[in-house]
């Protein structure tokens, strides 16, 4: 099964983060902060997989991550998950959505829209089991939710606006 | 309030407007943010849905992003999750999922209604919500409650929920096991659903269950492996393969049928992560089938000339896979694997580090280990330990199975010792110890090595070469008497840069500088009389013209030292120490043997010489006397007291031999043999669980509270003779105290420990490896354990020995050297644990669905309701809850045997309908496993009296279900 997903930007900042074993907040931060030490060591142009993570992973845990532009990808899996096909999902099925749902994904993206990704995330991966390989209908069911929201919150439209302009 | 509610609703920051601010935000983020959670704490408390929801929002995101403590919210999550909105439900589970820990958090419990609610909500997307959250913060209790609706959404008409509740059922079983045998039916249904999707959910739980335990899912096979044939979806076909891994090794039969379908897949499939899966599942799992690993082989020889480093790194990881089975793939890519050692990939560098060390066998290990030290010369620190450790570990695989010529190896060590990066300083100095007990005839190289490495005060400045000095002194100390020149060593023990070492290093340095100096002290009380009888003194040894003494006439060739370039023959050395017993160890032909090789180099021991040694000595130690430190203390004040007692018979002390033979040897002479003597006694390697095989003896309670030690201590603290320290005798020889009433003291107590060592050998024999006498019948080493003969394990240890010898080259320079190995095997000794794992219940619940048995079936039922039903709470009460509670279990008691009846004559009826199947739908049987194996998916009827039955009650499943699947 998936252990984690990770969304970190090259300065050592996670942008999402979705760890289907519980743990600890404090915990979190040093898986964080361990993979970011990891990655942030290796060059470009070499594989993208990582097999010894170190002690505070179970031993069995392999990880998988792809860099675009300021932003690490992470999955962190066991051995019932296929290394390439868990490259294939970052690539051509979260990646991808998020481009299709953003028009072009970059992180600033990433960080405004924090439950949007989510809401992406929970309709790919449920309980560390993938469930959706078709960005077209990850895409689609991100859509509806969407439009749900905005029907059943109405008073969000006047609040949203206020703060908005107020904080500028 | 309601004012203030609205003013903060109106001027609330979103989440937006936090990340703004964080972003803008210029110094310390931690103020920022406790700032914000203090608005939050403020603003969560609202009336307002929106306001609360907003603060939770943020604070959510600040709990995952930056890492803030968000357990005091729980019930304000809870509080949310009953809104009507739906984007505040979402806002509440999404809380919920990323902060709740199932196993503190004591509000969950709160959430039952509502997320029972949200899972018959028809609405495809609130379910999805709460299966979401039900994933996360599930406890057993809420897994219980809500096993029945997700259950019921099992069947759900829209296939993106009911994939959903496949994948959270997986936590279902885990947390509440009875869980199996209510869904477990209704997931294999799942497997032969139309839609791609919900089968691949339901074989995704298929392969976690099947991780965890395989044998149960083994019945399930032929629906596996209908998906195999069938399916060309490639996410399904890559966890059916896993799923197959798991089950291959329980049923030796399903290799035949899979290979080719897995090898079709193979030939056909464009997708590299198919291919790959399909590449492992052969090398791991049929590695028996040539033409499969052949093919498989093919294809990993495609990846190694991929440009991705991916592919080159998994094509390097199957070949790892292969390597122990058929070396022959590894070989057919040697060049890339060499060349890949100096790959900017380090994945790709390690894994190739892995296969050039599957490669190494006796023949080739030296000039692989060249070879491989040479890169590590080269490489970064990290890969430099990384294939430090790799040789270590290689070479000593099996007891240094693979090495012949351990001199090389020794060496090996010691030049590892002296790469800069080398860290890995507690492995070579367990080795070093280790092959210094284990093989004899490697006691001169080591000593050698250890002497190179303790007169290089560079290496006591490098923390890690620290426990590899340590070694070389036990080493240098242990084994002196195959020393060129101890005197050499002693200085280089007590050199002034040994400050460098930690305490406990330095103890073991001051030890050895007691041990070569009783040697060459004993040596030169033993040889003197010689060298003084014969009129020519040394000048006529290094001459190798042998006086007229009967005992060096005895050991005549060895002293003839024309021949001989230093001492560096180890085999003649060996041999004539091999004949040297314990208790003759004063025999003069060891002094001889030593006086031959060294002569050439060594000054003459003079008195001048033993002088200046205990200068030395008293020099160094003299303040360590004092030291905090106790094994420094005590240690050192052995060494100082030994100078001590020398120094009084100082002038004179090698001269007046002749005369002191008459009435016996001088009591300073005697004590010194003594002391040697002592340190004579081989050392050997003891097996991790010997102290295991002790018996405890009658009378002896290991857990008694020693809280009255000390009162006991007080008592005989009294009585214990003041004698025993050194340091006392130090100061007693100014207190006037005879010096022979010490001396026989001492010597009482020396023989005293002698005879009780010995007794204790004799006693505890088993524990123990042989004396020297037994290893005498060269490479033909009994066990340890002489109680058991013929003992199975060293047979084989035999016979693989001389497997390996036959294989040998027959240039072979020598003999592969006795390596004693206990018979019990060397590793760690690891206490067998007794596990009892949640799995076990899952698995023993799908066997019982699936097999129906029922023995096991009340068996555990009974263990896990007495769990359950301590835990559970009198509210409503399910129908599973009724059917699992004890009174149930009397009454299946009861029933078993009827229920049995009923099994067998519903067995029989199946396997009539077999045939009757077979006949009919013969191409489709063919891919069945045969009568044991079949799962009756083809039993349309009785399954559709299942479901027809519909209610969740127990009673009425247990009998029936063995019909659905036998």
């Amino acid at each position: 099964m998936i252990k984690a997903v990770m969304v970190i930007n090259t300065f050592g900042k996670p942008r999402l983060s979705k760890f289907y074993e519980f743990q600890p907040v404090e915990k979190q931060q040093e898986l964080i902060r361990h993979v970011y030490a990891v990655l942030s060591n290796r060059p470009d142009n070499v594989s993208n997989f990582i097999r010894s993570l170190g002690a505070i992973f179970s031993p069995d845990t392999r990880l998988v991550y792809k860099h675009y532009a300021t932003l690490y990808f992470v999955f962190l899996f066991d051995n019932s998950e296929n290394e390439l096909a868990m490259l294939d999902l970052i690539q051509a099925v979260f990646v991808e959505t998020l481009d299709k749902c953003f028009r072009s994904v970059c992180e600033l993206d990433v960080v405004f829209n924090y439950s949007k990704m989510h809401i992406i995330l929970d309709e790919i991966i449920l309980g560390g089991q993938v469930l959706e390989t078709d960005s077209v209908e990850v895409v689609r069911a991100v859509e509806e939710i969407s439009k749900l929201e905005s029907t059943t919150s109405a008073g969000t439209l006047i609040n949203k606006s206020i703060p908005s302009w107020w904080a500028r | 309030m309601a004012g203030s509610s609205l003013l903060d609703s109106l001027f609330q920051r979103s989440l937006e407007d936090l990340i703004k601010g964080l972003r803008l935000f210029v110094g310390d983020e931690s103020s920022f943010i406790s700032k914000a959670v203090d608005e939050i704490r403020r603003e969560i408390k609202s009336t307002d849905q929106q306001t609360k929801a907003n603060a939770l929002q943020k604070l959510t995101y600040l709990h995952s992003i930056h890492g803030v403590d968000m357990s005091w919210a729980a019930f304000h999550a809870i509080e949310l999750s009953s809104s009507q909105s739906f984007n505040f439900k979402r806002i509440a589970y999404l809380a919920a999922s990323l902060s709740f820990d199932p196993s503190t958090t004591d509000v969950i419990l709160l959430l039952t209604h509502q997320l029972r609610k949200d899972l018959q909500s028809p609405n495809s997307h609130e379910v999805s919500l709460a299966l979401h959250a039900l994933y996360f913060i599930s406890t057993p209790d809420l897994a219980r409650d809500l096993t029945p609706e997700v259950f019921t959404l099992l069947n759900s008409n829209k296939g993106s929920t009911r994939k959903k509740a496949i994948a959270i059922i997986l936590r279902l079983f885990e947390l509440y096991p009875d869980a199996v045998r209510v869904c477990f039916k209704r997931l294999v249904e799942n497997l032969e659903n139309s839609d791609p999707a919900i089968v691949s959910a339901v074989v995704g739980v298929f392969c976690e269950l099947a991780c965890k335990e395989p044998k149960s899912y083994l019945p399930l096979a032929p629906e596996f492996y209908k998906i195999l044939a069938d399916s060309r979806n490639n996410w399904l076909l890559i966890k059916v393969l896993k799923i197959f891994v798991k089950l291959a090794p329980l049923e030796p039969r399903l290799g035949k049928k899979l290979v080719e379908p897995i090898c079709d897949h193979l030939k056909k499939t464009g997708a590299k992560s198919l291919a790959f899966e399909c590449v492992r599942t052969i090398v791991s799992s049929f590695s028996e089938y040539d033409s499969a690993v052949r093919l498989a082989v093919e294809k990993i020889k495609e990846f190694l000339n991929e440009d991705d480093p991916n592919l080159k790194y998994l094509g390097l990881q199957a070949l790892t896979i292969v390597a122990p089975k058929h070396l022959w793939a590894v070989m057919e890519n040697k060049d890339f694997v060499i060349k890949s050692l100096s790959d900017a990939d380090a994945n790709i560098k390690l894994e190739a580090l892995q296969l050039v060390l599957s490669m190494v066998y006796e023949d080739n290990v030296v000039d692989i280990c060249k070879v491989l030290i040479n890169y590590a010369l080269k490489s970064d620190p990290e890969f430099c330990n990384e294939i430090l450790g790799c040789i270590l570990l290689t070479c000593s695989r099996n007891v240094y199975e693979i090495i012949v010529d351990f001199d090389w190896y020794v060496s090996l060590l010691g030049e590892m010792s002296r790469i800069p990066h080398c860290q890995k300083g507690e492995e070579i100095e367990n080795q070093l110890v280790d092959i210094g007990m284990r093989v004899k005839d490697a006691r001169p190289e080591l000593v050698r090595v250890g002497r190179d490495l303790l007169i290089d005060p560079a290496l006591l400045g490098n923390p890690f070469v620290h426990r590899i000095l340590s070694a070389a002194a036990w080493v240098s100390g242990e084994y002196v008497r195959f020393s060129k020149n101890p005197s050499e060593i002693v200085e280089a023990l007590l050199q002034p840069r040994t400050s460098l070492l930690p305490s406990s290093i330095k103890a073991v340095y001051i030890q050895s500088a007691f041990k070569v100096l009783t040697f060459y002290l004993h040596f030169s009380i033993s040889t003197k009389g010689v060298i003084s009888s014969a009129s020519q003194g040394v000048a006529d040894l290094m001459h190798g013209r042998v006086p007229e003494n009967s005992q060096f006439v005895r050991t005549g060739p060895v002293a003839d030292s024309d021949t001989d370039d230093g001492g560096l023959n180890p085999r003649m050395l060996h041999r004539s120490v091999r004949d040297v017993s314990v208790e003759s160890f004063e025999d003069m032909s060891v002094a001889h043997e030593w006086l031959s090789s060294t002569s050439s180099k060594a000054e003459p021991i003079t008195e001048e010489s033993i002088l200046n040694i205990l200068d030395l000595v008293e020099i160094t130690l003299g303040p360590l006397a004092g030291s905090h430190e106790v094994e420094i203390l005590e240690r050192s004040r052995n060494v100082l007291g030994l100078v001590e007692l020398i120094r009084e018979e100082l002038p004179g002390f090698l001269v007046k031999r002749e005369e002191d033979n008459d009435k016996g040897q001088k009591k300073t002479h005697e004590m010194i043999k003594l002391i040697a003597e002592a340190f004579s006694e081989e050392l050997g390697p003891v097996s991790a669980s010997s102290q295991e095989r002790v018996t405890i003896p009658e009378g002896i309670v290991l857990n008694q509270s020693l809280d009255d030690l000390d009162a006991i201590c007080g008592d005989l603290g009294l009585h214990i003779p003041t004698s025993f320290s050194l340091g006392k005798s130090i100061s007693s020889e100014k207190n006037d105290v005879t010096m022979s009433d010490q001396q026989s003291k001492e010597e009482f107590e020396s023989t005293e420990s002698m005879s009780l060592l010995a007794e204790h050998r004799k006693r505890h024999g088993l524990y123990y490896l042989q004396s020297q006498k037994k290893e005498m019948v060269y490479d033909d080493y009994p066990p340890a354990n002489d109680l058991k003969t013929g003992d199975n394990a060293d047979d084989l240890i035999k016979l693989t020995e001389q497997s390996l010898f036959s294989k040998k080259k027959v240039n072979q320079a020598k003999p592969r050297p006795v390596v004693v190995k206990l018979d019990d095997g060397d590793g760690t000794f690891i206490p067998a644990k007794k596990v009892e794992s949640k799995d076990d219940l899952i698995s023993g619940a799908v066997r019982d669905v699936l097999l129906g048995d029922e023995a096991t079936t009340s068996s555990s039922r009974t263990r896990k309701s007495d769990k359950s039903s301590s835990k559970r709470r009198e509210k409503d009460k399910l129908d599973i809850d009724k059917s699992s509670g004890p009174k149930e279990d009397s009454k299946m008691m009861e029933n078993s045997e009827q229920d049995n009846a009923n099994l067998r004559r519903s067995k029989r009826h199946s396997r009539g309908k077999e045939k009757k199947h077979r006949s009919t739908a013969k191409d489709r049987d063919e891919h069945e496993e045969g009568d044991k194996q079949k799962v009756s998916h083809h039993h349309g009827k009785h399954k559709s009296r299942q479901r027809a039955d519909g209610a969740l009650t127990l009673a009425a499943q247990s009998p029936v279900i063995p019909d659905f699947l036998l």
